[in-house]
């Protein structure tokens, strides 16, 4: 699939008191259309800044910015004219963390004022505004103020607005979290909903490693300003390469913890270390029988755990595999033929490829 | 009634209700020289607080020069004493009303006088709009018009109320000045025809009804801005 955004070698960067500071740092990013992005990291990673630049509501101080074909941003300089830009910021939605509706209007003139410049009629706005709101579920809504409604649901009437001119992308700023966990879901459901109904892309930046493993399938991990990692949900949930990775991604955080309990030392020569993951397809295959049975392994678990990614389980499993040298090197190979992921460790819980 | 009038408010009785020194001149002049210098002061408020807010440095339209400019022109009559400014401008009244005596000439004075005030009230309201709005609308594909229109004004609607109550009162507090340029007014009255004949009753009565005026524009005002107020506060 072609990619829909692309950031190359972004650099942001702000005057404060004389001092150079530097927000974002050489960031490259592709997004694929149809992709739902999630960016994750600290507060103060840089996250807000580097999306803002999407639609150039921050512009960088150096970088290439194309959307959906355009260049918008490059040589320093913004490439397109400021009423070109207004064009295609419509064709980019985006959702803030505090909503940002319109309080002293109703809820359809909020979804109607995004509509201002469409070349509809009055009455075709209308009809549209009501159908946007139908859509997220608020239709009966429509004639209420944002203040009457819950948090819940004025993050939907920000969601039906930023649908208003039917964007090929939905950038969502910490969108989820000033909600509760229930509202949290459902709008992390409904944004799912909407990428496979509209073939929406989504860009989804938050500090909740739950919202991105609910709904995204690429990720990105932000420190200091930089992409310390970068790749499909699956790849660094399960093997997070940076430390930081580790620590906030932690699909294997609380496994590590575990592992540290259990207080295990330095391994005998004749003991290995493994992470095991398998998807829903291999969920009945019993594999520290076959490791026994076929290869007399001695095998124990140390630690299982199955977690939902996008719609999919994943199961994680860390065994301690008792043989000799080839035993151990063989492993790898004799579970990758059944389609599990396996990775050697260390007894820190290091990754040891 | 008319007993009670004569034997207790005689000079008030005496002054009469039309006529220069009458009542209801005092009165007419006072809410005329409070109307038109809201609406050209108020306008020009207006131009300078929108001015000042979008041109800031990190405002949706930020030009130094202009900032600049609108921040000390506003700053400088900020400054000027009202009952100074009057004098000042005086050959410029002329230029614009083509006297610089009387009720109409204290038009000008008073719209200058009280635009730098309301500026600033206006600056504040519009910076009480939470940025993340102004930034929603930009990344909605707004124009600025749009921004200024339907989020900094409307948004701001009842709080800018609000500071155009407090401004319309303090205006009524200036055109008591006014009289300083034979502009008449119920201040005048209270000075002119109170306190310097030392008719005590007078300036009573002019007071009372300056407060009057004060209180209905203050009860007005409060009235709308809860009427066109949706946010959560």
């Amino acid at each position: 699939m072609a990619d829909i955004i692309k950031l190359e070698n972004i650099e942001v960067s702000f005057q404060q008191k004389g001092r150079t500071v530097t927000a974002v740092k050489n960031v490259n990013l592709n997004v694929e259309q149809g992709d739902i992005f999630g960016i994750v990291g600290y507060s103060g990673a840089g996250k807000s800044t580097l999306v803002r630049t999407i639609n150039l509501l921050q512009k960088p101080t150096a970088g290439k910015i194309t959307v959906a074909g355009t260049t918008l941003f490059a040589d320093h300089k913004q490439q397109v004219t400021p009423k070109e830009l207004q064009a295609k910021r419509r064709n980019i939605g985006m959702i803030f963390q505090h909503f940002n509706l319109l309080n002293e209007t109703t809820v359809a003139d909020n979804v109607m004022f995004a509509l201002r410049h469409s070349p509809l009629s009055d009455q075709e706005i209308e009809t549209k505004a009501l159908k946007l709101l139908d859509l997220v579920g608020l239709k009966d809504k429509a004639n209420f103020y944002p203040v009457q409604l819950s948090g819940g649901e004025q993050q939907r009437v920000a969601i039906a607005r930023a649908l208003a001119n039917d964007p090929e992308i939905l950038i969502s700023d910490e969108a989820t979290s000033a909600l509760d966990p229930r509202n949290t879901n459902q709008i992390l459901d409904l944004l799912k909903d909407l990428n496979q109904k509209l073939g929406l892309t989504i860009v989804l930046i938050t500090h909740e490693m739950d919202a991105v493993k609910r709904v995204a399938n690429k990720i990105a991990v932000m420190q200091h300003g930089e992409i310390i990692e970068q790749g499909s949900l699956r790849d660094v949930y399960l093997r997070p390469k940076a430390e930081l990775s580790r620590q906030f991604v932690g699909g294997s955080l609380a496994a590590i913890e575990t592992l540290k309990a259990f207080n295990l030392g330095k391994l005998g020569t004749d003991q290995g270390l493994f992470q095991v993951v398998f998807s829903a397809a291999n969920l009945t295959k019993s594999i520290i029988l076959d490791l026994y049975r076929e290869l007399g392994l001695d095998v124990s678990m140390l630690y299982g755990n199955i977690e939902v990614l996008g719609n999919e389980p994943v199961g994680t499993m860390f065994i301690l595999v008792k043989g000799n040298d080839d035993q151990l090197a063989s492993v790898p190979a004799f579970l990758g033929d059944k389609d599990v992921e396996v990775t050697r460790i260390d007894e820190r819980g290091i990754w040891n490829d | 009634m008319t007993n009670f009038l004569n034997e207790y408010l005689p000079n008030v009785v005496n002054l009469g209700w039309s006529g220069d020194s009458g009542w209801g001149t005092a009165i007419v002049q006072t809410l005329y020289m409070t109307f038109w210098p809201a609406i050209f002061g108020g306008l020009l408020g207006v131009v300078f607080g929108i001015a000042l807010v979008v041109a800031k440095p990190d405002g949706i339209l930020p030009n130094k020069f202009w900032f600049g400019f609108c921040d000390k022109v506003v700053s400088l009559f900020r400054a000027v004493p009202f009952i100074i400014l009057l004098a000042v401008i005086a050959p410029f009244t002329q230029l614009i009303v083509g006297t610089q005596i009387g009720t109409t000439a204290a038009i000008v004075p008073l719209s200058l006088g009280v635009f730098p005030f309301y500026a600033r009230q206006v600056q504040v309201a519009l910076e009480s709009v939470d940025s993340g709005k102004v930034e929603a609308a930009q990344a909605l594909g707004a124009t600025n018009t749009d921004i200024i229109v339907d989020v900094y004004l409307r948004e701001a609607r009842a709080e800018l109320i609000r500071v155009s109550t407090v401004t319309l009162i303090s205006l009524v507090g200036l055109t008591a000045m006014a009289g300083a340029i034979g502009a008449g007014g119920l201040g005048n009255t209270a000075i002119a025809y109170g306190y310097n004949r030392f008719n005590n009753d007078i300036t009573i009565v002019a007071t009372l009804l300056v407060l009057l005026l004060v209180l209905i524009i203050q009860l007005v005002g409060d009235g709308l801005a809860k009427k066109f107020n949706h946010q959560a506060r």
